[in-house]
């Protein structure tokens, strides 16, 4: 009887195993060592000096530079992941109320969010955003000034929170899968109840797709929160023009592997995992007022 | 009767039209890689090259550094290969773990790969460049396609919420008929689970060809860079301003993404739908 319980735990740890030694190895010890180098000054040659809570105290008095990147990743957030999740959801809508040819634009919605973490788009989104670029040409054709985009801070972030909502693609497929699987019988309850379009969409439609919401609100913001390539890539590194571009992670890299100040950038990035953590927590918290599970029994 | 055909038409317009403008700077990407460098930004709102010329693929595939785009590519290749290995094995293993097998502690690891789900990679990415410079490991895919074969989290749980819709009778019998632990894996899940080790192979695919910031950090000669640090060098050494050589590179690399996924359409769509992934 013993010598059978040890044979199910062990071969439950043979086949798990490989998640057990790879989370010691690449995930919790490399934590602890990250979480030691953040109290400490250590530069690419020299061993890490213990300096205590230096590190932190130097992020938030004494480096403008990170409050700025803490400022542009916060707006960067807050603009692209509502803006991204409103057309996925509207796209959604439109695309699950029409019936044919829906497979070919679901595809064609899908495309930019297929290929936006490449090179290859950043490349473009910085060619076409250029001073002579098609976006301007855009603005021209309808009688507007042009903006140059890599002059102006704000208008650098931007660029980069329009390639954020440009592909909203994968969670409009998350929330079709949704729609498609609310009971058309509510919609047609409600029209004989005589319901508008507007309270079939708040009565029904977003409570029923509230757990997907809320699911998706999460991932995207830590998503967002971590960006790194379309920065790196459209400022050629630099988090430019005057570091209006320089996301957190972009920061943090330059911190590590530029400057070689792996303490500071240890901390920086405890502070990152604080922050992630802390607004998971918050959307978490606010969840239970908004989100709707069907088990539920009001 | 008319009025649903106007209906009809106008929601064509509006759904088909929005999702040409989305397109369109990717269709302006491949027209620019088909136009002369000095053409690009002067014809830049037209969508006719004029005169059209071949000429910026062979002279990007040249590559830099004597160098050419073939070997990036080949990088690339051998890079995803690695990942894939580690990826399918593992997170089959994990998985199968997770989702059949009743051992002490099996709610808390799977806890814990939840929550790794959402680390933040630059938590680990000091420590693990200082460790993996210790064994010498720089400058090697190494660092890059090691971790795979410990798991990775999204397809561990994509996987596991698979298994968990294969009937556990199909276990049972297999042990009547003498099967132990491992032969159930191999013989009655692994068949069984093919469709969600494709998603995990098509995304695995995605994100490593993608992959900018592994091989920015751990691959520093020429001889080893992957598509991705290929195309940013060529962005670096933009002072010649071949225009049309970058923008033509970057359609080759977006081609195998779309041929990918055109392919197996069925499968990214299901992996999204079920699991949120990317």
């Amino acid at each position: 009887m013993l010598n059978s319980r040890l044979q199910r735990n062990l071969w439950g740890y043979v086949f798990i195993g490989p998640f057990v030694i790879g989370f010691l190895c690449f995930t919790i010890i490399p934590m602890m060592a990250s979480l030691y180098f953040s109290f400490t000054s250590y530069g690419l040659f020299d061993s890490p000096k213990w300096i205590g809570l230096g590190n932190y105290t130097k992020m938030f008095t004494e480096d403008p530079r990170y409050l700025q990147s803490l400022k542009v990743t916060i707006i960067y957030v807050l603009g692209g992941v509502p803006l991204r999740l409103a057309f996925a959801l509207l796209v959604a809508m439109l695309l699950n109320a029409g019936s044919r040819a829906v497979g070919l634009y679901r595809t064609m919605y899908y495309l930019p969010s297929l290929i936006g973490g490449s090179v290859a788009v950043a490349i473009m989104w910085r060619n076409i955003f250029g001073d002579a670029g098609i976006v301007n040409l855009a603005l021209g054709g309808l009688g507007l000034d042009a903006i140059r985009w890599f002059g102006e801070p704000t208008a650098a972030l931007w660029m980069l929170i329009f390639l954020s909502i440009w592909q909203f693609g994968s969670s409009m497929l998350i929330f079709l899968a949704g729609l498609k699987s609310i009971p058309s019988s509510f919609y047609e309850a409600a029209s004989v109840d005589g319901a508008n379009f507007f309270q079939k969409f708040f009565k029904i439609t977003l409570p029923m797709l509230s757990p997907v919401l809320l699911f998706n609100i999460i991932m995207q913001t830590i998503a967002a929160f971590m960006t790194f390539v379309p920065a790196f890539i459209i400022s050629k590194g630099t988090g430019g023009p005057l570091d209006g571009t320089l996301l957190y992670s972009l920061y943090l890299f330059k911190q590590g592997f530029e400057y070689f100040n792996m303490g500071y950038a240890s901390a920086m990035a405890w502070v990152m995992l604080l922050i992630v953590a802390a607004l998971t927590g918050i959307i978490f918290w606010t969840s239970k007022y908004w989100v709707h599970y069907e088990s539920e029994v009001k | 009767m008319a009025n649903s055909k106007v209906k009809y038409f106008l929601y064509h317009i509006l759904v088909g039209g929005f999702a040409i403008l989305l397109l369109y700077p990717v269709i302006w990407l491949l027209v620019s890689s088909f136009k002369e460098s000095n053409d690009i930004f002067v014809t830049a709102g037209s969508l006719i090259p004029n005169p059209f010329t071949l000429v910026n693929y062979p002279q990007g595939w040249e590559g830099f550094g004597g160098y050419g785009f073939g070997t990036f590519i080949k990088n690339t290749i051998v890079f995803v290969f690695w990942m894939l290995v580690g990826h399918l094995i593992s997170c089959s293993l994990i998985a199968f773990g997770f989702a059949r097998l009743k051992f002490v502690g099996r709610g808390f690891w799977f806890a814990i790969m939840l929550v790794t789900l959402m680390l933040p990679y630059e938590v680990v990415m000091i420590p693990q460049y200082i460790i993996f410079s210790e064994l010498g490991w720089l400058n090697s895919l190494k660092p890059l396609v090691v971790p795979a074969f410990f798991g990775h989290p999204f397809f561990i749980f994509l996987l596991v919420q698979f298994i968990r819709t294969i009937p556990r009778e199909l276990d049972e019998a297999a042990t009547i008929d003498g099967a132990n632990t491992f032969q159930i894996f191999y013989k009655v899940i692994l068949p069984l689970i093919v469709p969600a080790l494709a998603t995990t192979a098509i995304f695995t695919f995605y994100w490593t060809w993608d992959n900018l910031l592994g091989p920015v950090l751990y691959l520093n000669s020429p001889d080893k860079y992957t598509v991705s640090m290929a195309l940013n060098m060529f962005l670096s050494n933009e002072t010649v301003s071949n225009w049309g050589a970058m923008f033509a590179m970057s359609m080759v690399t977006l081609v195998p993404v779309f041929v990918i996924f055109f392919i197996f359409q069925r499968y990214v769509v299901e992996g999204i739908s079920t699991t949120g992934l990317k």
